[in-house]
């Protein structure tokens, strides 16, 4: 029952975050719209620690295929998502003076 | 490395990672924001392989490595008209990841699940799995394998309601009885299906709401990802995404007066036939222009606003509009951009195709920030734009777009359309825009109309030096 409390008490931090999430998403400009669509892409594949930690614990032969796809998948977001990201914001330039 | 060094590492990557959202505030701050980001990723997963769990590395390479070589190809060539597929297929693979890792939990405890866990488990399984099938069929439909037609028949919603009354009800009772081990996979294959379905009637001029949808929707199975496996700096990131992909969404329906109940279940573009002042609309007289007459315009114009649409992404004018703005600005005239927040396929998409061909990003503006300028404007130019202008979403109440708020070209002293033909756009509305007197229409692909104007203005510099 332990781990059931804690994930209830991981609540606060969830909601938390949205608030936090509604005040600093509503300052972005349309602008930056899409980069800021493939930067939380690639931050929320942040669900490879957890994947990493499946594909490599050695549960099961079912869990290790699974992991490994999450793994797979997750590295593709962050990797794509960072570059992606950079090479949109790269081209947000002022008019040369 | 110890539990505790663990998560005070993910408690930095939290730190990194909103700090890095923040400087998205500003196109100045953001690219170095976004490198704080990347440490802060960085930091989480080297910490994570030395996680005393982890016994074998095997896999885990080959992982890591066939996803940093997919995702970066992807990423280095992939064309700027081709971002918004791509978001969508990085929505389906983060929820894929996130589902199979709930699969696999349930996999291995099963029925020695609590009810909390077990609820969180169905979440997120039912979530990722329609998250996975909706985004890959938008990404479908937005790279045109798909027709980005709605496609619909009766009773759709009726269905598509009590598929996910039955996917919650299958939820509900995993939670009391977790054993039932068909059931589950019996949802997840449901879930699969409802994405798939969910999409389906959607069409692609919607694509900007549904796009923003499945980013909520692939946050919060992150979230519960780490409701899972109670892994803090994964609810807060999860958390994050959730709510932008939520904001994102809002201000798209805004900007489509429409509320996200309607996209969802509208199928837009079907209404067309009943719209009504198309009849006497047709009656009255269009005004053709041809390369000179334009370029007269625009020589003794002052001030200039293009007015962008996705009819510019799909001929690829972007390059060709800014030449020939440069060559306007060396006329001295004033150039401006007027962004629609729906213009395109996803939020922000003409900003991005402009900025890439070399358009200083302060010639960039909002709807609301440009609307005052159109009375002192002599002339706008709208390439491949069509709803967003439509001046029937203000003074015709039958109207399906009536209620939009749109770009007040209409309101500039000379409004030259760009278009191949008077086809009505994705509403299938006619454009009262076009029936004004002062619409001019210069009727031809996008990138060779630009390109035509472009040698005629510099002809016509050339004379005056």
């Amino acid at each position: 029952m332990g781990a059931e409390l804690l994930q209830i008490s991981d609540l606060y931090i969830f909601i938390l975050a949205a608030f936090l999430g509604y005040q600093l998403i509503s300052r972005v400009p349309p602008l930056l719209h899409t980069p800021l669509m493939s930067a939380t892409n690639a931050i929320s594949g942040i669900s490879l620690v957890g994947s990493l930690i499946l594909a490599g614990s050695n549960q099961n032969t079912v869990s290790t295929v699974l992991g490994f796809i999450a793994v797979t998948a997750s590295t593709v977001n962050v990797v794509g998502g960072f570059i992606i990201t950079d090479r949109i914001l790269k081209m947000f330039k002022k008019e040369p003076k | 490395m110890s539990p505790q060094i663990l998560q005070f590492l993910y408690l930095f990557s939290a730190i990194f990672f909103i700090w890095g959202l923040k400087s998205l505030g500003s196109p100045k701050t953001a690219r170095r924001g976004m490198h704080m980001a990347e440490i802060g990723m960085l930091l989480a997963i080297v910490g994570t392989l030395f996680h005393h769990e982890i016994v074998t590395y095997k896999w885990i390479i080959c992982a890591l490595v066939l996803g940093s070589a997919i995702g970066a190809s992807i990423s280095i060539w992939i064309p700027m008209t081709a971002v918004p597929q791509r978001t969508a297929i990085s929505h389906a693979g983060g929820a894929l990841a996130a589902c199979l890792v709930g699969v696999s939990e349930y996999y291995t405890h099963g029925e020695h699940l609590g009810m909390v866990t077990m609820a969180i488990i169905g979440v997120e399984v039912m979530l990722g799995s329609l998250t996975f099938t909706g985004s890959i069929m938008a990404a479908t439909k937005l790279q045109g394998l798909i027709r980005g037609v709605p496609i619909t028949y009766r009773g759709q919603n009726v269905f598509n309601i009590g598929l996910l009354g039955v996917m919650i009800s299958i939820v509900v009772i995993l939670v009391f009885s977790p054993g039932l081990t068909s059931l589950f996979y019996l949802l997840a294959a449901l879930s699969l299906l409802f994405g798939f379905l969910l999409v389906l009637p959607i069409g692609a001029a919607d694509m900007p709401v549904v796009i923003a949808m499945l980013n909520a929707y692939a946050g919060l199975t992150d979230a519960a990802m780490g409701f899972m496996i109670l892994n803090r700096i994964q609810i807060i990131t999860g958390s994050l995404d959730g709510s932008s992909g939520l904001i994102l969404s809002v201000l798209m329906c805004k900007a489509m007066n429409r509320p996200l109940r309607n996209v969802i279940f509208g199928a837009f573009g079907k209404i067309s036939q009943d719209a009504s002042s198309e009849t006497d609309s047709r009656k009255k007289p269009i005004r053709e222009a041809a390369v000179d007459d334009v370029s007269i315009i625009l020589e003794n114009a002052r001030s200039v606003v293009f007015v962008p649409g996705y009819g510019m992404a799909v001929s690829q004018a972007q390059h060709r509009v800014r030449e020939l703005a440069d060559t306007l600005k060396a006329l001295n005239v004033t150039v401006r951009y007027a962004i629609h927040p729906v213009a395109g396929r996803m939020p922000g998409h003409m900003n991005v195709l402009l900025a890439e061909a070399n358009v200083p990003y302060d010639e960039l503006y909002d709807m609301d920030q440009i609307n005052p300028y159109f009375p002192e404007t002599d002339a706008v130019i709208i390439v491949g734009a069509n709803d967003v202008v439509n001046p029937a979403a203000k003074r015709n109440p039958g109207s399906p777009i009536y209620g939009m708020p749109i770009i007040d070209a209409e309101k500039a002293k000379c409004v030259i359309v760009c278009k191949r033909s008077l086809a009505p756009g994705f509403a299938g509305i006619d454009n009262e825009l076009y029936y004004n007197e002062n619409t001019l229409m210069f009727f031809g692909d996008a990138k060779e109309s630009m390109q035509k104007l472009t040698t005629e203005m510099k002809k016509l510099q050339g004379a005056h030096a």
